[in-house]
């Protein structure tokens, strides 16, 4: 039975993972021993190449390091920064640092939920918007603070958040 | 690596102040960044290609005050830099214009000279309200520094105290470090020296060094502002320690949060090695050391030693019982060290300086300096450093210039989500290991948020609540189902459905989490509900038998009225009003429908503050005193 699961892997991946794929994993898995201990630095180098951990690259990476696709998904699912899915088109991240939270985070993060009719951790249906939130980005002088796609800045209100959601639904889709 | 390269990293530095070009330094460490320093350097930078102006652009971190960024500091040839505060995209051009182009300083748009005496009218600008009341030890280069330049380093004596170090045996630098009192930055105040010396008697041959460099914390800062003002001083800390424990491998683990950390602590690693400062025979001494560079990935628990080096093993980041403790077990089960980034800023300090110098800053138990990062409800944000000893009291209203919008001081939090709330009674409180833990609250690692008349203290424990539920790794059931419960007690309550049994049901789950929980993060989980209960029992009592928030913070138990009295129709409330709740003619006074209003507050926010027609209101009808 195992034999016959790896059998049906492996036609899964040829069929799926595309040559482009496989080339950026393979310059990523050149840079590393092939080694257990490598495993998170390993999985922050796919994630910042593909934006996501897909089911293919973790496949693969199983294969690459001899170690089981359920021991990979165990230390990536411990960890808060992966994505097991295409991350949306514009991320909206709103900071609930102290900092930020005192100053009224929680009503920035209700207004982009209400805004866009999604809760944290969600992605609208077109896959556009996202909204998370984060426990302190270390800026909190600025407070409250919004990061928007990879930009990190303070002073925002309810109201700023609402147009900023706008400018993000007009453009290009 | 010799006295040569001192020798002419000072004389770049003294070529960089002798300029005969303009030189514009720009504060553009994150903090910077998020206030828009970027786009300042863009327009600068436009600016003076469109002019033909040759001058150059210094990039530099934090010197502390947040709340001035984005900061510009313009050198015009033979005088000292003079600060711009609050920069704006719009500004930038005209700096260039009348400043750099026009040879002379606009006096009353700057703040103060970075020089040793006034000029031209202009204070000294480390005597500002804000400054002048530091002591600016381990923070001293941050600000002032282009932080990737490693020769900038060396010439404010950078190095100086591996130099030092390596001329003495490890054993008399573990001495030096015991003598300065240093304890450890992070929170727990463990003695450095001690702490060395354990690992550095361990049996075995390889040895390890780890810098936690995962600032977690929210609302801490203090870490970053470190690194990127001046990484080279946390890096020689490591050189220092690995020479004095005998470990030729070190990790810096980086938080995920801080990618400007981790591109200048990589730069920071290929200059040291290039000159010999990491790498094989270190300084001639025939010392080997290397420093390899680790990313966290968002779990806030990797601050607790074992968990941080299963994480740096690559593993899931969860604490394991101690003993063995990691100076005889640590990674791959060899003797390790881990200190935190500003114990390994102070190191070479001490050895500069000698352990019984340093010893004279702060007070008996606790010496030297602290670093702090000051939010919340605060004027002056931003990170600053003060002798350990320092009253509360002066960081809060002396250099923080006491709270923002007229409202009244409640309570200063430290420590994080393991810390506790310091009410305006105990204001007096100086800072030290003790003192704090003794108040219930802890030093941490240095987050300071001030909370003022509108913060409620059971909705900040149940944030924090919220915070420890959500990064508890599960391991130990006390933490994983313990912090759950406690939370959804503190839910009820600060939805006004909290029964009087529900203060003696936190209380045992407190003492049980406390005494039960396997690491850090759980036992530490219920200050934020002690020092509440302990300073703050009357809120909970209002939320439990009143129905009533007195801070009219809880949603649940607050609504926004407008009064119509005040209200003059200025109409500013009803167009924003995204659910559309409010209801009015342009000058008749508006009234809100409470079944449309989601309370996001922007109505109060937007009301003319010559009106203030806008009020909080509890449910009984008692108005916030504004």
């Amino acid at each position: 039975m195992k034999h016959a699961h790896q059998n049906q892997c492996l036609d899964r991946t040829e069929r799926n993972c595309s040559e482009d794929t496989a080339k950026k994993l393979s310059t990523i898995f050149l840079k590393y021993r092939k080694d257990k201990d490598d495993l998170l630095s390993i999985l922050q180098d796919i994630q910042d190449e593909f934006g996501y951990l897909s089911e293919e690259a973790i496949h693969l990476l199983s294969k690459e390091i001899r170690i089981s696709e359920n021991e990979i998904y165990g230390v990536a699912t411990f960890y808060a920064i992966f994505r097991f899915e295409k991350p949306a088109e514009h991320r909206i991240t709103v900071c609930m640092g102290t900092a930020c939270y005192v100053n009224g985070a929680d009503k920035i993060l209700d207004e982009a939920e209400q805004k866009l009719g999604i809760k944290t951790g969600q992605t609208t249906e077109d896959g556009k918007i996202s909204i998370g939130h984060v426990f302190c980005n270390g800026c909190c002088g600025h407070a409250p603070v919004v990061v928007v796609d990879n930009e990190v800045s303070g002073g925002w209100t309810p109201t700023k958040l609402d147009k900023t959601i706008d400018k993000l639904k007009e453009g290009s889709p | 690596m010799n006295e040569a390269a001192w020798s002419g990293a000072k004389e770049t530095w003294k070529a960089l102040k002798d300029s005969e070009r303009p030189v514009i330094y720009l504060g553009v460490a994150s903090c910077g960044r998020a206030a828009g320093a970027l786009a300042v350097k863009g327009a600068i930078q436009s600016q003076l290609k469109s002019r033909s102006i040759d001058a150059r652009i210094v990039d530099v971190g934090c010197i502390g005050p947040c709340f001035m960024e984005p900061l510009v500091y313009i050198q015009l040839p033979g005088g000292p830099p003079v600060v711009y505060a609050n920069v704006t995209v719009a500004e930038a051009s005209r700096l260039v214009d009348e400043v750099i182009d026009g040879g002379a300083h606009i006096t009353e748009r700057a703040i103060g000279v970075l020089a040793d005496a006034p000029m031209w009218g202009l204070p000294r600008f480390f005597d500002h309200p804000m400054l002048a009341p530091q002591v600016r030890l381990v923070l001293r280069n941050c600000g002032l520094i282009d932080p990737t330049s490693i020769e900038h380093y060396l010439a404010m004596d950078g190095y100086l105290g591996l130099k030092n170090a390596l001329a003495k045996t490890p054993e008399q630098v573990i001495e030096e470090v015991a003598a300065s009192g240093l304890r450890g930055r992070g929170g727990a105040g463990f003695s450095t020296g001690m702490k060395w010396k354990l690992c550095r008697d361990a049996p075995g041959d390889v040895k390890y060094l780890i810098c936690n460099a995962d600032e977690g914390n929210p609302g801490t800062f203090v870490n970053r502002t470190l690194l990127e003002g001046d990484p080279h001083a946390v890096l020689e800390g490591m050189v220092i320690a690995a020479y004095a424990i005998g470990a030729s491998l070190g990790f810096i683990y980086i938080r995920h949060e801080y990618p400007l950390v981790r591109e200048y602590i990589h730069k920071a690693t290929l200059d040291m090695r290039r000159i010999g400062l990491l790498g094989d025979n270190i300084m001639d001494s025939g010392f080997d050391f290397d420093i390899q560079i680790r990313t966290g990935a968002l779990a806030f628990v990797c601050g607790e030693e074992t968990a941080l080096m299963a994480s740096v093993m690559g593993h899931r980041g969860m604490p394991k019982p101690r003993p063995p403790f990691p100076a005889t077990s640590g990674l791959w089960g060899k003797p390790t060290n881990i200190n935190n980034t500003e114990t390994m800023g102070t190191v070479p300090l001490v050895l500069r300086m000698g352990g019984a110098s340093y010893a004279k800053y702060g007070i008996k138990g606790s010496s030297g300096t602290k670093t702090f990062s000051l939010g919340g409800k605060v004027r002056n944000t931003g990170c600053i450093e003060v002798p350990m000893g320092t009253p509360l009291r002066n960081i809060v209203f002396d250099i923080g210039g006491g709270v923002a919008k007229g409202k009244s001081f409640k309570a200063v939090q430290t420590g994080g989500p393991s810390g506790g709330c310091v009410p305006s009674s105990l204001i007096d409180t100086g800072v030290d290991y003790e003192k704090l833990t003794n108040l219930g609250a802890i030093m941490g690692s240095g987050g300071l948020i001030v909370m003022d008349e509108d913060t409620c203290m059971v909705d900040m424990a149940r944030y924090f609540l919220s915070f420890t539920q959500d990064e508890s790794c599960g391991k130990c059931v006390p933490c994983r189902i313990g912090t759950k419960r406690m939370l959804e007690i503190l839910e009820r309550i600060t939805q006004g459905e909290g029964d009087v049994d529900d203060i003696l049901r936190l209380e045992g789950l407190c003492e049980t989490i406390n005494k039960g929980s396997l690491c850090g993060l759980g036992q530490t989980a219920p200050n934020p509900i002690l020092t509440t209960l302990r300073y703050f029992r009357n809120e909970y009592d209002a939320h439990i038998i009143e129905k009533r928030c007195p801070a009219r913070t809880c949603k649940a138990l607050m609504r926004f009225e407008i009064l119509a009295e005040k209200c003059t129709g200025c109409d500013d409330c009803r167009g924003i009003c995204a659910p559309g709740a409010i209801s009015g003619e342009p000058g008749i006074p508006h009234a809100i429908d409470q079944s449309k209003c989601t309370k996001c507050g922007v109505c109060q926010d937007v009301c003319p503050p010559k009106n203030s027609a806008v009020a909080r209101m509890d449910n009984v009808d008692r108005e916030a005193d504004q």
